[in-house]
């Protein structure tokens, strides 16, 4: 006999772990994909999944099979024109008559596509930047909770029991059980008053309804003075709290010596940045400053896209961020974080200037400020002045970079500090 | 197909389910009559568990290629994240049906699937394919149905145990390995049976006796033979070429570990499991094809199925055995289902309502019990010899199969036959070779291992129509050599019997 059963409720997710072992087998080619994803992404789009493709005979199962040549006889249906005897072209593709081209949408066979969700890519992001693991769960993290009333619920851990609300309920509980009883009772009671109004007070009636009357108190008299059904408790919930807001500078120097590589790193030096603040902010606005010999506030795809030729004034961009400061972020409203990068080239008269303009007016103004040189050859002027700048004050870091891992040494104060 | 509804409309009754809502006691109603219509027809089945899951959990029992249990391996996560991917992109609907060759034989219902949908699958999984797997002798003769969900959960088990002992690292190496030589992991005969102890200790009591019989002084007087002449021969091993590799290295690498040996053996039980089901795809889908149109149809001319359910059925029917032209863009192969359905239809006309070419060609099969001789060939045949039995003329041209041959020494590919009468024999010759699993895959043996050398294992490469092997070769002996634990070779044999190396892995 044949017999129904409904599996739906039963485990769905059997594949989590198959999938978590290809994602563990092909690791190498998956961060490499996801790091090209990082780069193609904005500074404020990081937390999400992504559609990642490798090639597939990078992950293909070998069996042995033929190879092309020697004789192989093919039958195929649809004739058309073919009598026995035709001689017909080679098709290009090899042989097996199939109308290739590939799928509609531009994704050749030959790439193994699948998607990451947004977990797994930020951890591909975070490896590259080999981020503590402290860190990394502060930052994969829900922003900070706190504890908020939301009313009252019925169930709950004895600390928060809340006595006056669970009397009430008991109060309301005891009348409505005890309003049938004392209706009776006083039914009885008037019924016992008119039998003694007329005399018949020592009537077997009478006695009968004495014995009721006595029956009912008691029965008032057991209902539970509070039972466990009339405890309530104090609700408290998690409530995020995001601290208000925040303004990101991204300075970036654009003179002739930044290339491709420079700028991609540079930007996972502002997407880290940036990050870390979406966790402590509700609101973020990124500003992205860049510079040569003049500095210009720009979009963000302006903000990576081209390279200028000729020299380099750092105090520029910094002249322009402490205008845009003053114009449109009162410090008083809102946070304020900087990250510059730069390959540490800078007019040489100019350096000191940069250390006056950061310690006078802007780190004042800042709550940390982050510099990253990348591959420079030999620290020149700025980088000097820049240190006097980070001995002066604590809110100021500074690093050369020469790859990816570099970078999250620069945030290492800025995460404790959020950590204590 | 020679339907007629309205002859049988004397009779008409209520019908099974109007709406296209299923809910369980109309699918159990919508079974016991495909049962009691599949009993008409005589199917014998395993009694069936339907089972009614999600989409999530279909995509799960896709990855996991047909296996209720299945052990962890990443390549069933490939399997996984492209299916979940075509799904959500409404590349493929979700079949229809995955179906379970045990006993009680599972079958897997999705629920988004209409009432008529669901009336398909159980129809077409639970009589079709359920009595395909009872009846056919490959079947019965490779599968166990009654043990295979017991060993499959011991195999995972097992390979799940091994990974805490030895990492998941050293069990993942091994799989790779394995599953690479799947396909060379099965016995296409059967063993001689294993002695039983007392039937062995006869036959050594009677060997020592006839020794004994035989001992005579005078053969100790013999000269020996010289040293060289012995040294000419030298003892081979295997003695005789072996196909089963896999068994082979579970049985002979010197250097697996015991639970090595075990893993190496829950593969290759797994891929004799799976192999009568490549060696029968086109009779099998054609059988559960055939099963549900002609079930399905037997209850709507009783009139338990409205018209409303014999269009939706009809059009995912008609999906199924399409048959695209060779060169349109949609061809990928010669669809299984098509071939099947049409044959096994084909079979019931012969029987039914032959004509003068169908007596000259299947005098025994034209006019007989159409019920018996589909059963007679369900059960006795696989893909290559049903097509090289069954195909039919009619059916050739119907289909107007035509065969080429691509052949290297030749600039152009020629048609060697079409569907004409001087033709019609090669095209089910050679579409019958095309179904030999012999010819598809590359015949790989192993020949010798150096057992007094360094213990180098080579296997030889047999060519069929000097066909080579394809550019995974030394990919694959590497895998062999992980196995065999030394160097491993290749060589290949051509035709006249010239042998060349091919490649090579060292350790």
């Amino acid at each position: 006999m044949n017999r129904l059963v409904d599996r739906r409720l039963s485990g769905k997710n059997r594949s989590a772990v198959n999938r978590q072992r290809f994602l563990r087998r092909f690791k190498v080619q998956i961060r490499k994909a996801a790091a090209q994803a990082v780069s193609g992404r904005k500074v404020a789009d990081l937390e999400r999944g992504e559609k990642i493709s490798i090639p597939s005979k990078d992950l293909s199962e070998p069996t042995f099979h033929h190879g092309p040549g020697g004789r192989r006889n093919i039958v195929l249906p649809g004739n058309r024109e073919f009598v026995s005897g035709d001689r017909v072209e080679r098709p290009e593709d090899g042989g097996g008559n199939r109308g290739s081209g590939g799928s509609p949408d531009g994704e050749g066979m030959d790439e193994f596509v699948f998607e990451l969700s947004k977990e797994e890519f930020m951890d591909y992001f975070f490896e590259d930047l080999a981020l503590p693991d402290l860190v990394k769960k502060q930052l994969a993290a829900v922003p900070e909770v706190k504890k908020a009333r939301a009313g009252f619920i019925n169930q709950g851990n004895p600390s928060s029991l809340h006595v006056v609300r669970s009397m009430k309920q008991a109060i309301g509980r005891r009348m409505a059980m005890a309003a049938g009883p004392r209706e009776a009772l006083r039914e009885a009671e008037d019924a016992l008053d008119a039998l003694e109004a007329r005399g018949l007070g020592a009537s077997p009636e009478a006695d009968e309804l004495r014995d009721e009357i006595e029956a009912l108190k008691a029965r008032i008299a057991a209902l539970p003075f509070i039972d466990t059904w009339d405890l309530r408790y104090a609700n408290r919930i998690d409530k995020p709290t995001p601290s208000s807001q925040a303004v990101m500078f991204c300075l970036l120097d654009v003179s002739g010596s930044m290339d491709e590589d420079r700028k991609n790193i540079a930007k996972r030096f502002f997407m880290l940045l940036y990050l870390f603040l979406t966790k402590s902010y509700e609101r973020i606005d990124v500003v992205f400053i860049r510079h040569h010999t003049v500095a210009k506030e720009v979009d963000e795809e302006e903000f990576f896209a081209s390279r200028e030729s000729g020299g380099t004034v750092v105090s520029s961009a910094l002249e322009l961020m402490r205008e845009i400061i003053l114009q449109r972020y009162p410090s008083a409203s809102w946070n304020i974080y900087a990250a510059q990068a730069s390959d540490g080239d800078n007019w040489e008269s100019d350096s000191p200037r940069c250390r006056e303009l950061l310690l006078q007016s802007i780190l004042p103004l800042t709550q940390y400020f982050a510099y990253v040189e990348i591959e420079a050859t030999e620290p020149q002027s700025l980088w000097h002045e820049y240190e006097r700048v980070k001995a002066a004050n604590p809110r100021f870091a500074m690093q050369r970079i020469l790859t990816l891992e570099d970078i999250y040494p620069v945030f290492r104060e800025l995460f404790r500090k959020k950590a204590a | 197909m020679g339907t007629d509804p309205a002859s049988t409309s004397g009779a008409r009754r209520e019908p099974l389910f109007e709406g296209s809502e299923w809910t369980f006691e109309l699918l159990d109603r919508c079974d016991r009559e495909i049962a009691r219509v599949a009993a008409h027809y005589g199917l014998d089945t395993y009694p069936s568990q339907i089972e009614v899951i999600s989409s999530e959990q279909m995509i799960d029992a896709y990855s996991s290629v047909g296996m209720p249990v299945g052990y962890h391996h990443w390549s069933y996560g490939k399997q996984f994240l492209s299916t979940q991917r075509s799904y959500k992109r409404g590349q493929m609907g979700l079949a229809y049906e995955i179906v379970i060759n045990s006993n009680p034989c599972i079958a897997y219902l999705m629920e988004e699937n209409t009432m008529a949908m669901q009336a398909l699958v159980i129809a077409h999984a639970a009589y079709g394919h359920n009595s395909f797997f009872k009846g056919n002798y490959l079947f019965r003769a490779w599968t166990d149905a009654e043990g295979i969900l017991d060993y499959l959960v011991f195999a995972r088990n097992f390979i799940a145990e091994c990974e805490q002992r030895y990492g998941e690292l050293a069990v993942e190496e091994l799989l790779d390995s394995c599953h690479a030589l799947m396909n060379l992991g099965v016995d296409r005969y059967k063993r001689p049976a294993k002695l039983s102890m007392a039937k062995e200790q006869v036959r050594q009591a009677e060997r020592e006796a006839y020794l004994q019989s035989q001992v005579n002084d005078l053969w100790r007087t013999l000269p020996a033979r010289p040293e060289g002449e012995r040294r000419k021969t030298p003892r081979r091993f295997p003695s005789e070429p072996q196909e089963n590799l896999l068994y082979f290295i579970e049985k002979n690498a010197p250097r697996l570990e015991p639970w090595q040996r075990e893993v190496v053996r829950i593969v290759r039980k797994i891929a004799q499991y799976f192999y009568p089901q490549r060696q029968t795809q086109v009779m099998n889908e054609g059988w559960a094809t055939f099963w549900h149109y002609t079930l399905l149809n037997h209850l709507y001319e009783e009139g338990k199925l409205t018209d409303g359910f014999m269009m939706e059925f009809l059009q995912s029917h008609t999906n199924v055995i399409f048959q695209p032209p060779f060169n349109s863009r949609f061809y990928s192969g010669i669809n299984p289902y098509a071939l099947g359905f049409s044959m096994f239809q084909d079979i019931r006309r012969i029987c039914e309502q032959p004509t003068d070419e169908d007596r000259r060609w299947f005098p025994e099969l034209a006019g007989s019990d159409w019920v018996k001789s589909l059963d007679f060939a369900m059960r006795n045949f696989k893909d290559e010899s049903f097509v090289a039995q069954y195909l039919s003329p009619r059916l050739i041209r119907e289909l107007k199969l035509f065969a080429l041959v691509d052949d290297d020494r030749d600039d152009k590919l020629e048609v060697t036959a079409i569907h004409d009468d001087t033709g019609y024999r090669t095209v089910r010759q050679l579409l019958a070779d095309q179904y030999n699993l012999g010819n598809r895959e590359p015949n790989i043996q192993v020949y010798a291992v150096d057992v007094f050398g360094d213990r180098a294992l080579t296997l030889r490469h047999f060519m069929h129509d000097r066909r080579p092997l394809g550019d995974s070769a030394p990919e694959m002996l590497r895998h062999v050599a992980r196995l065999w634990g030394y160097a491993v070779k290749i060589e290949s044999v051509d035709e006249a019997g010239a042998i060349r190396f091919v490649t090579g892995s060292d350790a």
